[in-house]
């Protein structure tokens, strides 16, 4: 079953006097797994955002459908009422974290969402208190958000988005301004949530970080360059260095040991791994080499 | 010679309240001219004080801070010259573009200087060629520029100072592979070319390793590491504990050592490469 499913998707930007219209994606198809983690690459442009405000019915393609749990979102008949409820089933958490915060302490403002869908308060209480045990924030609940470090608002961010019982969050590079323990906290909290079901979709530059997905697409000027599992994706490094994008440093190490003749795989992530197979290879050379 | 020095700097927050924070303690500091240097450190280490100190921004609760030979403070209402000198590039630059085009954008620093109209073209056209701002954009609006190429017209601002270090917070942050290759690839160029002292600021491992002659880590106030990036990520524990990062392939080569293969201090996937094809 698929949480979300594009089919053929175009969509552009209009112009106006002085600029032509732009093309942002063209004939995208996607799904995207309930429960799954999927990852979406692409350099700067690729049409990486604008995918996820389709995805998140904040814009309506020009071609093609959306289908968000089995509905689909561009036939006839439906109402906006049928759209308001779809919109109701995915979240999106963006990028830079002090621009999402609206309340002055941390609790309201992860109430923020659920109080404009007319939750009562008892029930509001109860979802927002356990959307911060679930964050690991429960701690600073009553604290003001400007004096949290940047992992500590996305989280708050995220815990906004899990009180309103989203089935599916869409992170828009949202550890992409944070120092290396915000982006660590960010993506435990992530690998939680999916692990509790929640349909996850990261948008991220980082290649480490897609290499924890079930499936990776890869946008390049609007399409659908590549996409499979994180092995599959990684494994033609080329494709993706031809795409202004990068592999994770083990599989470039992999790469390059692989072209001077030793017989290594390329889809491993781990530094510990590659380390292992990188002796393996070693070894058994030396081995061929003596015989 | 040292293009910015620090010499027995404190930088106290709040002094005297019970919100008193002593972000930067006895710091000296020499930068050498020509050189990339990196600074990393944890969120609230010192980093940005720092910047700000170099700057003229903030002036140091005790020491002092020299740039160019002179120090900034002796004359306190020349401080603005400080920051013709010490040119700094803010995170996420691109917005604070605000001039009605590209070129006047560009041109903004040099007119402050009180150049004449000349100059300032020559400074603008340099500056340009220097951020890969492509000629065509001068007389758009910086508001119809894509992110990447915004955020280089505010690099290109600041080069057109001219000034003798360049200090950037985060150059690269957010932009894909390829955007990053290209600030980061242009700042050595330019600073190859110039001779310009360039302070680059990031959380990037992979980016500091890859560009800068000589890192500084910074926690808690104090410098800790100081050294060429092989030395200072040699200290992977250290590094680690601090809730810092080291490269990817850093860790590979520890985990190799671990297993009997030792390829010395590595940090970028080239030599790593080279050192393990020396054993086959």
């Amino acid at each position: 079953m698929n949480e979300i499913e594009l089919k053929n998707v175009s969509f552009a930007y209009p112009g106006d006097e002085t600029n032509p219209p732009v093309r942002a994606l063209d004939n995208v198809s996607l799904e995207i797994e309930k429960g799954s983690f999927t990852a979406i690459l692409g350099h700067n442009g690729s049409g990486k955002s604008t995918l996820a405000r389709i995805m998140c019915m904040l814009d309506t393609p020009e071609y093609g459908s959306v289908i968000i749990d089995g509905r689909d979102m561009t036939a006839d008949g439906i109402t906006e009422k049928d759209v308001l409820d779809a919109r109701r089933k995915v979240g999106m958490v963006f990028q830079n974290p002090d621009n999402q915060i609206v309340a002055t302490i941390v609790e309201e403002d992860v109430a923020f969402g659920c109080e404009n869908l007319g939750i009562p308060s008892a029930e509001i209480r109860r979802r927002v208190d356990e959307a911060l045990e679930t964050v690991g924030m429960t701690k600073y609940a009553r604290h003001a958000p400007h004096k949290l470090s940047g992992g500590q608002k996305q989280r708050v961010a995220i815990a906004g988005v899990i009180a309103m019982r989203r089935e599916c969050i869409i992170f828009d590079e949202s550890t992409a301004m944070l120092d290396p323990m915000g982006r660590r906290e960010v993506l435990e909290t992530i690998d939680k949530l999916n692990e509790e079901g929640i349909t996850v979709v990261l948008i991220t530059h980082y290649m480490e970080e897609a290499t924890r997905a079930d499936r990776v697409y890869v946008l390049n000027d609007g399409r659908v360059l590549t996409s499979g599992t994180p092995s599959d994706v990684f494994s033609d490094p080329e494709t993706l260095w031809n795409a202004s994008l990068d592999v994770p440093q083990t599989t470039e190490l992999l790469y390059k040991l692989r072209q001077r003749g030793l017989d290594v795989p390329l889809d491993v992530f781990d530094p510990e791994k590659c380390a292992k197979v990188i002796r393996d290879a070693l070894k058994k050379k030396k081995t061929a080499d003596g015989a | 010679m040292a293009v910015v020095e620090l010499r027995g700097v404190n930088y106290i927050y709040n002094k005297n309240t019970p919100y008193e924070v002593h972000a930067l303690k006895d710091i000296d500091l020499s930068v050498n001219e020509g050189e990339i240097t990196g600074i990393i450190g944890h969120t609230g280490s010192g980093k940005s004080t720092m910047v700000q100190l170099i700057n003229g921004i903030l002036k140091p609760t005790s020491g002092q801070v020299f740039v160019d030979g002179s120090d900034i403070w002796k004359e306190p209402k020349k401080i603005r010259e400080v920051r013709f000198k010490a040119g700094v590039v803010m995170q996420y630059p691109e917005y604070q573009l605000f001039a009605e085009t590209v070129f006047d954008d560009i041109a903004f620093g040099p007119k402050n200087m009180g150049l004449d109209e000349d100059e300032i073209k020559e400074r603008v056209t340099a500056a340009a060629a220097f951020a890969n701002v492509p000629q065509e954009l001068m007389m758009r609006s910086p508001f119809d520029l894509s992110g990447g190429q915004k955020r280089r017209v505010a690099l290109a601002g600041v080069i057109a100072m001219d000034p003798k270090v360049l200090i950037l917070d985060e150059p690269a942050a957010g932009l894909d592979p390829g955007g990053r290759a290209d600030i980061l690839g242009g700042l050595k160029k330019y600073q190859r070319e110039k001779g310009t002292s360039i302070i680059i600021v990031s959380h990037s491992m992979e980016d500091m390793a890859n560009w800068c002659d000589r890192i500084l880590v910074l926690a808690d106030g104090k410098i800790i590491l100081d050294g060429t990036p092989d030395k200072v990520f040699s200290r992977f524990n250290d590094l680690i504990g601090l809730g810092l990062d080291v490269p990817q392939i850093t860790r590979v080569a520890a985990a190799l050592s671990r297993r009997g293969i030792d390829l010395g201090d590595v940090y970028t996937v080239g030599y790593a490469a080279d050192k393990i094809s020396e054993l086959f």
